[in-house]
């Protein structure tokens, strides 16, 4: 029961007021940023990074991750009004939330995205207190080989899971190593691949990727499709709300089969899209109802919703415990934890208690604040999207300027953002996937430093990966990912010729 | 770029093998960086160059396959239009002006007359409201980043003249 105590003692942390204060705030800037197009949870956290530098490492983390919450509150929001879904893990809910608000029930739809968020969320976070601490301790016993074949396996999943193309998704994936290779070697101290340019010393910053690629780049594609906004009015009062709440433990298996999807998918670095579509796609398949799916179910609101707010949360599980994040954002809080001088891994669990569990309560304590603050503001942050985009635009642009300048006080970086947000422009039109190019700027000198040591042990050959049962396993698992695409395909051929 | 009989803009597929090539150029580049840095075994096991050669040649590799589905895959279709195109550089270049003046400017020079710009040449909004948010947004930054937030921003002649 010593993660009961630690759990209370993190309750005393979050309870703060500075923190509950600096929560109320992430979640409010976090949901702008999820119904803002063109600020996503990864890059609204990236430039909001720098404004923490100052503050204690506990209260940064969770004003980060409530600006990460906040964003999965807010991506409902327009898509359920505007059908314009603000982050791409709210297009499913699209599907039925839109129709709902067109027959006049965007109350009930809003209430029912909202309270399943929040169900996810919730079913994550007690997965991550009862979990976390598990895998962490025995993460613990890892050595290189052991943390080079997590990365491995990781990596492959994306390859495996992922939507794109394969070949592509290793190109972004290699393109991300190639730039974190880039500058001071941190073993030997040798400089590499900056072919003379002094800027590049110090390599890659992966925040100013993010926000070139996910912040840029999403500007150029909006400004490239002309929005406009055609919407209905948000109207929530306390009538609708409990009502609402009266119908929806109808849907308890549906919720409880999405949050257990959403977590599996957010523990896989697959993440909340992926988890988001899936869920709906079974729940349309399994439900009673499911033929009138697309025309304002309210289960095919709940479906998505839970999915992608458990996979959100989930994401954080590994990058907690093992230091492999399981999203963009989650590279992000990453990325954070390094800045502030905090070793994220298993050794947070002994080292920084507090930390950590003050993170993990902040998580229950964020989560409700956001659904009070998302019921209660709709119709203010439904006002913000009627702001045309050419005032939006501008503001955003200049907001990733100041965020990517402030990182390392660089003008470069600026120059650089430009550059990353032209690519990933190129690259989101050309179905190349961005996130794990990020996920490998973040973990290159992690992976790579595990992969040297592993063969420095062993005079340099590859059979140190398969030495142990542990790290075979976890190799061999990264192997099916790998190719699991092509398993699958082998498996119906073969069910197809036996047939 | 050639373009398709009456969809005016750049194929898909030329932009994409375009990009495709570009990538594999890159993995050249961190293939021939890897080889100055050695990727051999030193006295301290392997070199610096070690790793990222076999992240360039992977990328090479990658790209190969890309480039043979793009090939093979022509869906006729088109990039975007030109049109489309003209409204993704209004925004590139503009940007790549407010970037490249930033050192010299300071940042809210440059913010305030990148926001103007922009609210007046694509919105074309009336004078005061332009006015009213070019110059309100760089004073709220100044008040959240650097008073409360004590963070440092690129400042230029004008913000020295005024002292701050």
């Amino acid at each position: 029961m010593e993660e009961l105590a630690n759990l209370f003692h993190g309750f005393a942390v979050a309870l703060q007021p500075f923190n509950i204060m600096v929560m109320i705030l992430g979640i409010v800037l976090g949901v702008i940023i999820g119904v803002l197009p063109g600020l996503g949870g990864a890059n609204g956290v990236a430039i909001l990074l720098p404004l923490t530098f100052s503050m204690p490492p506990t209260s940064a983390i969770i004003m980060l991750s409530c600006i990460y919450w906040g964003a999965l509150f807010g991506g409902a929001i327009t898509s359920i009004l505007f059908n314009i879904p603000g982050e791409p893990w709210s297009v499913a809910t699209t599907f039925d939330g839109y129709p709902m608000a067109q027959q006049g029930k965007a109350g009930e739809a809003l209430t029912a995205a909202f309270t399943s968020s929040f169900v996810g969320a919730l079913f994550a976070v007690i997965m991550i207190t009862l979990v976390a601490p598990l895998v962490a301790s025995f993460a613990l016993q890892f050595g290189p080989a052991e943390k080079f074949a997590v990365y491995f396996l990781a990596f492959c999943s994306f390859v495996g899971l992922s939507k794109e193309p394969p070949f592509k998704t290793v190109a972004a994936m290699m393109i991300g190593f190639a730039l974190a290779a880039v500058g001071l070697d941190s073993i030997t101290g040798q400089l590499r691949l900056t072919f003379g340019v002094t800027e590049l010393l110090n390599g890659f910053d992966f925040l100013i990727a993010v926000i070139g690629l996910f912040g840029i780049g999403e500007i150029l594609l909006t400004m490239e499709e002309g929005l406009s906004f055609r919407g209905g009015n948000a109207k929530i009062n306390l009538r609708v709300v409990l009502h609402t709440w009266k119908e929806m433990p109808a849907y308890w298996l549906t919720s409880l089969r999405s949050c257990l999807i959403g977590c599996w998918m957010g523990i896989t670095p697959a993440g909340a899209t992926p988890a988001s579509f899936m869920s709906y796609g079974i729940a349309k398949r399994l439900s009673k109802r499911g033929k009138k799916f697309g025309h304002g179910e309210i289960e095919g609101v709940v479906a998505p919703e839970t999915a992608a707010h458990a996979a959100g949360t989930a994401a954080l599980l590994p990058m907690l415990s093992l230091g492999v994040p399981g999203s963009p954002t989650a590279a992000v809080l990453l990325g954070g934890l390094l800045i502030w001088g905090l070793q994220p891994g298993p050794m947070l669990f002994v080292e920084q208690k507090e930390f950590v569990w003050g993170l993990i309560a902040s998580m229950y304590l964020g989560n409700l604040v956001g659904l009070l603050v998302v019921l209660t503001c709709v119709p203010i942050f439904a006002a913000i999207l009627r702001i045309p985009f050419s005032i939006i635009a501008p503001l955003i642009l200049v907001l990733c300027a100041i965020g990517a300048y402030s990182v390392h006080s660089s003008t470069f970086d600026v120059v650089l953002m430009l550059v990353f947000g032209v690519l990933g422009y190129l690259f989101k039109k050309c179905g190349y996937p961005l996130a794990p190019l990020v996920l490998a700027i973040v973990l290159g000198d992690k992976a790579e430093e595990a992969f040297r040591q592993s063969l420095l042990g062993s005079q340099g050959s590859l059979a140190v990966f398969f030495s142990n049962g542990l790290v075979g396993t976890i190799m061999v698992l990264g192997l099916i990912a790998l190719f699991w695409s092509a398993i699958q395909e082998g498996y119906s051929r073969l069910r197809a010729a036996t047939a | 770029m050639s373009s398709h009989g009456g969809s005016a803009g750049p194929s898909h597929k030329a932009v994409e093998a375009g990009v495709t090539l570009a990538i594999a150029l890159f993995g050249i580049i961190v293939i021939i960086g890897s080889v100055k840095a050695g990727i051999n075994w030193g006295a301290e096991g392997p070199r610096a160059g070690f790793f990222p050669f076999y992240v360039g040649l992977l990328i090479v590799a990658a790209s190969a396959m890309n480039f043979r589905n793009t090939l093979r895959e022509d869906d006729g279709g088109v990039f975007a239009e030109w049109g489309q195109l003209r409204q993704v550089m209004s925004v590139v270049v503009p940007t790549a002006i407010y970037v490249g003046a930033l050192p010299f400017t300071g940042i809210y020079l440059a913010s305030m007359i990148f926001i103007a710009w922009f609210m007046r040449w694509l919105g074309k909004y009336g004078w005061l409201t332009v006015t009213a948010v070019a110059i309100g947004m760089p004073v709220v930054t100044y008040l959240i980043f650097e008073r409360w937030f004590m963070v440092p921003l690129p400042k230029g002649p004008v913000e020295e003249w005024l002292g701050l």
